[in-house]
């Protein structure tokens, strides 16, 4: 029998993420479609924790890491450099980013190279709370997701607010290109980097990314917790170009928010308690809203 | 050539002829017209550079940050509040060994708000790992950014730098300022080339993690630098002097120090008043003189130890205060002294804050009184009205 052929990968096996990380995954992918001519910088997280403890290094392409909120920042002095020095068909940017990194404490940094037109792909790692610290809410957590300083509790049932729409946000900052893609459709993500990254000026790319130790699922099941996610209609995958919608990814058979919630623990709280059914009920009419928004179906 | 300039346009014109290729900076009074003038010769198509405009001195400094890594010439200014906001950033510079240049516009920091001089934002600062310069005036605020490079710049050093100037006083001053032509510049600061940088031509990792078994001999080289740096600032100065004439440099300025038994310290403009009243003191026969601290950080422990080991008393007039203790100067320059033979004493003065003025009088007035007591962060010219009553 002929051995399975492996491809050299950017970003090499041998570091330190969980068994299923769905950011390492999707690192990987993007790293392997972008090309070994990119220079990447990358937030405090996980990313960069599993990846460079030194005297390690999982990167096979220049890299830096600065830190939590200014990566967006360095990345567009990356470019400016490149510019200046007369580089910049030397290598195209990427800037990554956690969701906290992103949508919280790097927002500021990441409006303002948006703003200035950036030549830079700035790709936020969804995984919907603060993993590298312990599992704390971000402005990216979803509704009632229970985090450790969003506990589900007594009188609470866990994160009080929906996802912020930095899709949204990012495309009000008049940027060509916006897109969301996920790991559970892998094709579609490799696709999406390498059309960003053909697009001259700022690009954002989020990316929903499972994470088995913060949402508490089997690991062997981030693929199929990713796809679940877009097929109810919670995590709606689209590109947006010069501000407009011009992609989405169609559900091909629609199933209930609960399908993706009883597979991950951050939602336990739900099936257990009192009520449950109709704060799931809520949760039913973000999907039915966003697939009505959106036109998923 | 001599041209009568406003102290902001002097560090504008220095920072033009270093030919940096990235400048970002956020807009703070008393900083804005060095910044100003800079966009108006990259408008004019003068200096051939990435001007940069952030939205947050953290934004301005990280994209500095980046672009220095790459292996580009950046340079940054701010101030006051601007440079506490930087403050994360600065740290990340000193520890990624990115000599990026900056000037520091040097103001009070709030509450209250004041817009004015003290040296409260650097002194701050001081342990971020950036080498400090302190210049007197404008001139010497100029040659420092020449300088600033190549010390920065040096492969040994590898280290940020920054020139302070104070807030209004200097940034704002017309004064005659000797400006160097182009290409005695570049002969002075040649290009800059980085051993290592972002490039793909040789993928490496920068900011990794680094844990408990690595991470202080990390801390430890840079101590090393900072110390080795020492001897790199007074070579630069020496090489600048034999260039262009002006001796615009080293670690402390000794005036009229050769035979005092009284030595005044002090970093700054107000240097500038205080060697006035020391000549007027002269002349009336008292031995005293003047230690001017010019670089902060590395603190010349050796060279003020060597300036005033004979010295019985010494005066300390400094625009800051470690609130809690006293100013930041005289803790340190007591230190110079421990474990030596001759304790001289030492008195500690805080002038000037927030933009208060410095008369000559006070000085005067400061040093003769200190002949009488021991003080201890003691604020010159209180306004006791405005305090209750209670001192």
């Amino acid at each position: 029998m002929k051995k399975p052929e492996i491809k050299e990968s950017l970003l090499a096996p041998g570091h330190k993420a969980c068994a299923g990380c769905g950011e390492a995954l999707a690192a990987r992918i993007i790293m392997d479609a972008a090309g070994p001519n990119t220079i990447v910088t990358a937030a405090t997280g996980c990313l960069e924790v599993f990846s460079t403890l030194y005297p390690q290094s999982a990167w096979k392409m220049p890299w830096i890491h600065s830190l939590f909120e200014n990566s967006s920042a360095v990345a567009a002095g990356i470019e400016v450099a490149l510019k200046a020095m007369g580089r910049e068909n030397e290598a195209k940017v990427i800037a990554q980013g956690g969701d906290g990194a992103t949508a919280d404490i790097g927002i500021g940094c990441l409006s303002g190279m948006f703003e200035r037109g950036h030549d830079v792909l700035y790709v936020c790692y969804d995984n919907e709370a603060y993993m590298n610290t312990g599992i704390q809410r971000s402005g990216l957590t979803p509704f009632e997701a229970s985090t450790t300083t969003s506990p589900s509790g007594e009188i609470s049932w866990g994160n009080k607010t929906d996802k912020k729409p930095m899709p949204e946000i990012a495309a009000a900052h008049k940027i060509p290109y916006v897109a969301t893609a996920t790991v559970g459709y892998v094709k579609d993500l490799e696709k999406k980097v390498k059309k960003a990254l053909s697009i001259k000026g700022p690009k954002y790319l989020q990316v929903h990314c499972p994470c088995p130790l913060g949402w508490a699922h089997d690991p062997a099941l981030t693929i199929k917790v990713a796809k679940t996610a877009v097929q109810t209609g919670l995590i709606p995958i689209f590109e947006m170009e010069q501000g407009k919608i011009t992609s989405v990814r169609k559900i091909a058979k629609k199933q209930p928010v609960e399908e993706y919630l009883k597979l991950q623990a951050r939602f336990r709280h739900l099936f257990k308690k009192p009520g449950g059914e109709a704060e799931i009920k809520r949760i039913q009419q973000i999907a039915d809203n966003n697939i009505e928004k959106y036109g998923l179906m | 050539m001599k041209k009568l300039i406003e102290g902001s346009m002097a560090v504008a014109e220095a920072i033009k002829v270093c030919r940096p290729h990235v400048i970002s900076a956020y807009p703070i009074t008393p900083q804005t017209h060095v910044v100003e003038n800079l966009s108006q010769f990259v408008a004019d198509g003068e200096l051939k550079s990435e001007f940069v405009n952030v939205e947050s001195e953290f934004g301005a400094a990280s994209v500095v940050l980046g672009s220095s890594a790459t292996g580009a010439r950046a340079f940054s200014c701010t101030t006051s509040q601007g440079l506490l906001l930087m403050l994360e950033v600065l740290y990340n510079i000193a520890g990624l060994r990115l000599p990026v240049v900056m000037v520091v516009a040097n103001r009070a920091v709030s509450a209250p708000i004041n817009i004015w001089c003290d040296h409260q934002d650097a002194v701050t600062v001081r342990d971020a790992g950036w080498i400090q310069l302190w210049a007197e005036d404008n001139q010497e605020a100029y040659d420092m950014c020449l300088q600033a490079y190549r010390i920065g710049e040096t492969p040994e050093v590898s280290l940020p730098v920054m020139v302070n100037f104070d807030g209004f006083i200097l940034t704002h001053a017309f004064e005659p300022v000797d400006v160097i032509e182009q290409k005695d510049a570049d002969q002075f600061l040649p290009p800059y080339k980085p051993a290592q940088y972002l490039t793909t031509k040789n993928p490496l990792t920068f900011g990794l993690l680094v844990d408990p078994d690595y991470y202080a001999e990390t801390r430890y080289r840079l101590q090393v630098a900072m110390e080795d740096s020492k001897k790199i600032i007074e070579d630069v100065a020496d090489e600048f002097k034999s260039k262009f004439g002006r001796y615009s440099g080293g670690l402390v300025e000794k005036y009229r120090l050769d035979d005092a038994d009284t030595a005044v310290i002090s970093m700054g403009s107000v240097s500038g008043t205080i060697k006035e009243v020391v000549d007027s003191l002269r002349d009336e026969g008292k031995k005293i003189g003047l230690l001017r601290i010019r670089v902060l950080r590395p603190f010349p422990k050796e060279a003020i130890f060597a300036a005033l080991k004979d010295v019985k008393n010494i005066i300390i007039m400094e625009k800051n205060i470690s609130l809690g203790l006293e100013g930041m100067l005289a803790t340190e320059i007591k230190a110079c002294f421990y474990a030596k033979e001759k304790q001289p004493k030492v008195s500690g003065y805080i002038v000037g804050l927030g933009g208060r003025d410095i008369p000559q009088d006070s000085i005067r007035n400061t040093i003769l009184k200190a002949e009488k007591e021991l003080a201890q962060a003691e604020f010159v010219d209180l306004k006791h009205q405005l305090i209750g009553g209670v001192l």
